[in-house]
């Protein structure tokens, strides 16, 4: 099957740290991959790299056979490539609801729909429905309804998080990658959390990426596993595979559990 | 959803000035005239303000849409009050356009200095010009209405009435955008431009836009006050007017389409009336009521008329 997505030889580096060390994947479309690897591996310069937000040293991407390198941000998101943010991006100032119309308003825009001369109420493409009722329906697919008319700066940690990736969905992405969907969630939630975010994505069968730390969470919703290490990619396969790799348990797992031990062994405030 | 007033709240009192002017004393025609000039000038930094931005020298705009009608006068004897807007409108939004590629890409303090050096650069270069009477300035012909002229007594009305319906089409056509996508992106970009970047739209593209927007409505209203009041100068320019288009715009608040011409209306009568009771220390007068607007309403004298919705 031919790959959606394919990074070439991705190089990135921030003065004497390399973040990113000759990183190639090709992502199969209607995929769920999931990313691992310690804190500062290169997980999120990855994203960070695919959509726009940072231009590799060297290296290639592709999207669809198209060369996106040197797009800015907003063009690849126009092309079909959402991101939601590790530390949620959101309008702090106004409320869920808001955030979603202004997302739905900046979709209808560049559909060249509801401008000045327009006349009455425009429909979102993609959805063919009011701006409002898009709104509302995302809001309730995520479990937002409730905060509705909440400010999103008052909204808790994983509210937060689901607002961030529910304002990707506006504009009907065909990739989406997720940095680290249920950080900041309980660990008995982070399944509960994973599925109804999967529910609603996959039925629209995108093509996922989402950076996650707990490995049973991974195991479960992933189909093929990237493991990053010190800006490498030292393993690459399905979960069973990557999991089990000697390189991956000694330096990601092993690293994890270490991770998990630390926070156990911090007092809890 | 609350329906929306605004449109027809606005024609009611474009209405009531067309209807209450002939029996109203001329001072009072005057002092509405330039305060739907200036309520031009705040409408446009009302929209910037909503995007976070505050322009420190709108001033600029204000005083070439004056020049340019004012100039239109003296070099070819145009005197058609509708042509003379327009120049003023065109003229600054071109200006604005140009400039715009440089200050969009500005924010907070730095948006605000640069603005204020380039009106400061315009201030300066009109002092030095004597073939527009340097620092002095010059008298503006008196205008047209369609090559007709009205009698003394009804000129200040018809000026009156002319402002009166530009800036009614003029709030009618910003409260429309406001409305759009692209006007509703202003608390966004406020708020995280990041996130404004990946829902695929240009943050910078749209302050570009509304910088435009909010110079031609400046030169709308210098254009206007250069009629009103029948003789421009450097002044127009310079940075205590752009002061006063802010004190007048956070005095209003930025609520509505409507607050910019309310609070214009109401700075003209605390500034009249303080100089009335006190010439010289009218200043501090206007100084204090600002502070108890920023105290008491910090949303603006329009949260006055919002009270209902808090409730
Ligand atoms: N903008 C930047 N400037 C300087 N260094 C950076 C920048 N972004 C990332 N780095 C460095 O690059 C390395 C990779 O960072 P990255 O954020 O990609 O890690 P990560 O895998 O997402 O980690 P985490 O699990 O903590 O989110 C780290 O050493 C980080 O300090
Ligand atoms: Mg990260």
């Amino acid at each position: 099957m031919a790959a959606i997505l394919d990074a070439a030889g991705l190089n990135k580096n921030f003065g004497a740290v390399t973040a990113a060390n000759d990183i190639n994947a090709a992502i199969e479309r209607d995929s769920v991959v999931g990313l691992i690897g310690t804190n500062g591996a290169g997980k999120t310069t990855f994203i960070n790299m695919i959509t726009g937000y940072l231009k590799p040293d060297r290296g290639r991407i592709h999207y669809e056979g198209r060369d996106i390198t040197r797009l800015a941000p907003r063009d690849i998101t126009r092309l079909g490539i959402c991101r939601s943010f590790q530390i949620p991006q959101l309008y702090a100032s106004l409320t869920a609801y808001e955030n979603m119309m202004i997302g739905i308003g900046v979709v209808l825009r560049n559909a060249g729909r509801g401008g000045f001369f327009s006349r009455g109420e425009p429909l979102v493409p993609g959805y063919e429905q009011p701006a409002a009722a898009v709104a509302d329906g995302l809001l309730q697919r995520f479990g937002l309804a409730e905060y509705r008319d909440k400010n999103a700066q008052v909204l808790p940690g994983g509210v937060r998080k689901l607002l961030d990736i529910a304002l990707t969905m506006v504009a009907r992405p065909k990739i989406l990658l997720l940095d680290e969907p249920t950080s900041g969630v309980s660990a008995e939630e982070k399944f509960a959390i994973m599925e109804m975010i999967m529910k609603a994505v996959r039925a629209e069968g995108i093509t996922v990426l989402f950076v996650e730390h707990d490995m049973e969470v991974v195991s479960r919703f992933a189909e093929r596993v990237l493991a990053f290490y010190d800006g490498r990619i030292i393993a690459d396969g399905s979960p069973e595979q990557a999991l089990n790799d000697p390189e991956v348990k000694r330096y990601v797992v092993g690293g994890e559990l270490h991770r998990l031990d630390e926070e156990k062994a911090r007092p809890r405030a | 959803m609350r329906p929306d007033r605004t449109p027809l709240t606005l024609l009611l009192i474009g209405a009531a000035i067309l209807a209450v002017g002939p029996f109203a004393p001329q001072w009072t025609l005057f002092l509405l005239t330039v305060a739907l000039a200036k309520g031009l000038v705040v409408l446009g930094l009302m929209m910037l303000l909503r995007c976070g931005l505050v322009s420190f020298g709108q001033a600029l705009y204000y005083c070439l849409g004056a020049y340019a009608a004012g100039m239109l006068g003296r070099l070819y004897e145009v005197s058609g009050v509708f042509t003379l807007m327009l120049a003023g409108m065109a003229t600054s939004a071109f200006v604005a356009f140009v400039l715009g590629f440089l200050l969009a890409r500005y924010r907070s303090i730095f948006f605000g200095l640069l603005s204020l050096a380039i009106s400061m650069i315009l201030y300066g270069l009109l002092v030095k010009t004597e073939a527009l009477g340097s620092s002095d300035g010059f008298n503006v012909l008196p205008s047209t209405l369609f090559g007709w002229r009205p009698a003394d007594e009804w000129v200040r009305y018809s000026v009156l009435a002319v402002a009166a319906g530009v800036a009614v089409i003029a709030a009618l056509a910003v409260h429309r955008y406001l409305g759009t996508p692209l006007g509703r992106l202003a608390p966004a970009i406020k708020d995280n431009e990041i996130r404004v970047e990946y829902m695929g739209a240009s943050a910078r593209q749209a302050v570009h836009v509304k910088y435009v927007i909010a110079a031609a409505l400046a030169g709308l209203g210098g254009a206007l006050a250069a009629t009103t009041v029948g003789h421009i100068d450097p002044e127009m320019a310079y940075w205590t007017t752009s002061g006063e288009f802010i004190f007048i715009t956070i005095l209003a608040g930025t609520g509505s389409v409507i607050a910019p011409f309310l609070g214009a209306l109401i700075f003209g009568i605390i500034q009249t009336v303080a100089f009335d009771i006190s010439p010289n220390t009218w200043q501090m007068v206007l100084g204090a009521s600002l502070l108890a607007v920023i105290v008491f309403l910090p949303r603006g004298l329009w949260s006055l008329f919002r009270r209902r919705k808090a409730a």
